[in-house]
């Protein structure tokens, strides 16, 4: 099934992903439409809780390898926070690979895909890109993607890749 | 007795852009007294108002949660790796 993704648009044919990433503005986040689809599934598959996890690969392409499903240590609706055992293993697993955590993920069950004030007051990974996934509109869910840094919210285009 | 004590993104700038850190200390709180000695600010980062330990900061000892330890006083061997790492947290505020 086609998945909506609004503030989202299509790599273009014949390019490959490391090739484009260097032709786009640094405010975009290029992410392979299986890992959208699976952040999508772990979101309903975790509602009426929020979901959370973590996007990595090498830190200098700045390309998606693996999504860890993260452990919400809080099981809530309007919080998450990853489980800080798996949180350790998950960060020693990439720097074992030499990657970065390039994104972290959760859902907003209720609200739109934008950062809350809890979401900045605790943004603590400011070289990682934040993306939300809202579930407000059930049909019709939505991926967004922001730099937080020191208190500021910077959208990032969400690049959909194959 | 020196532990290397790695640092987040965060608390690297602290340090002076180092990623890790040998400090002296027998117990984390010593190690941490210590780090706020070297290099200054630390402390304000690590403890809240109250003095206690950040709760979203995550201090492990050799892969363990100190928090499942004897937390402050969980006592250090010479060469044990002390991980900080911020907490992956948030979530939506709002009213239904």
């Amino acid at each position: 099934m086609e998945m909506s993704l609004p503030f989202s648009r299509p790599w273009p044919a014949g390019k490959t992903a490391v090739a484009e990433l260097k032709d786009r503005p640094e405010s975009s986040f290029p992410l392979a439409r299986r890992y959208a689809d699976k952040m999508i599934a772990h979101a309903r598959e975790e509602a009426p809780n929020e979901c959370c996890g973590i996007l990595a690969g090498p830190a200098n392409e700045g390309r998606v390898e693996k999504l860890y499903h993260g452990i919400n240590a809080e099981k809530s609706p309007v919080r998450y926070n990853i489980d800080p055992q798996q949180l350790l293993s998950i960060h020693e697993e990439t720097e074992a690979k030499g990657w970065a955590i390039l994104g972290i993920y959760h859902s907003h069950t209720h609200t739109e895909a934008f950062p809350s004030a809890t979401d900045v007051r605790l943004a603590f990974w400011p070289d990682s890109t934040y993306l939300i996934i809202s579930l407000k509109e059930q049909g019709e869910p939505v991926i967004r993607a922001f730099s937080i840094r020191d208190g500021r919210i910077e959208e990032k285009q969400v690049v959909i890749g194959e | 007795m020196a532990v290397e004590v790695r640092l987040p993104m965060i608390l690297q700038k602290v340090a002076g852009g180092a990623k890790t850190v040998k400090v002296e200390g027998k117990s984390i709180h010593e190690v941490f007294d210590n780090l706020e000695k070297n290099h200054h600010g630390f402390a304000s980062r690590l403890f809240d108002n109250e003095g206690n330990l950040n709760h979203f900061i995550m201090v492990y000892v050799n892969n363990e949660d100190i928090r499942l330890q004897r937390g402050m006083q969980t006592e250090l061997k010479d060469g044990d790796v002390i991980t900080l790492l911020p907490a992956m947290a948030g979530g939506e505020d709002c009213c239904r």
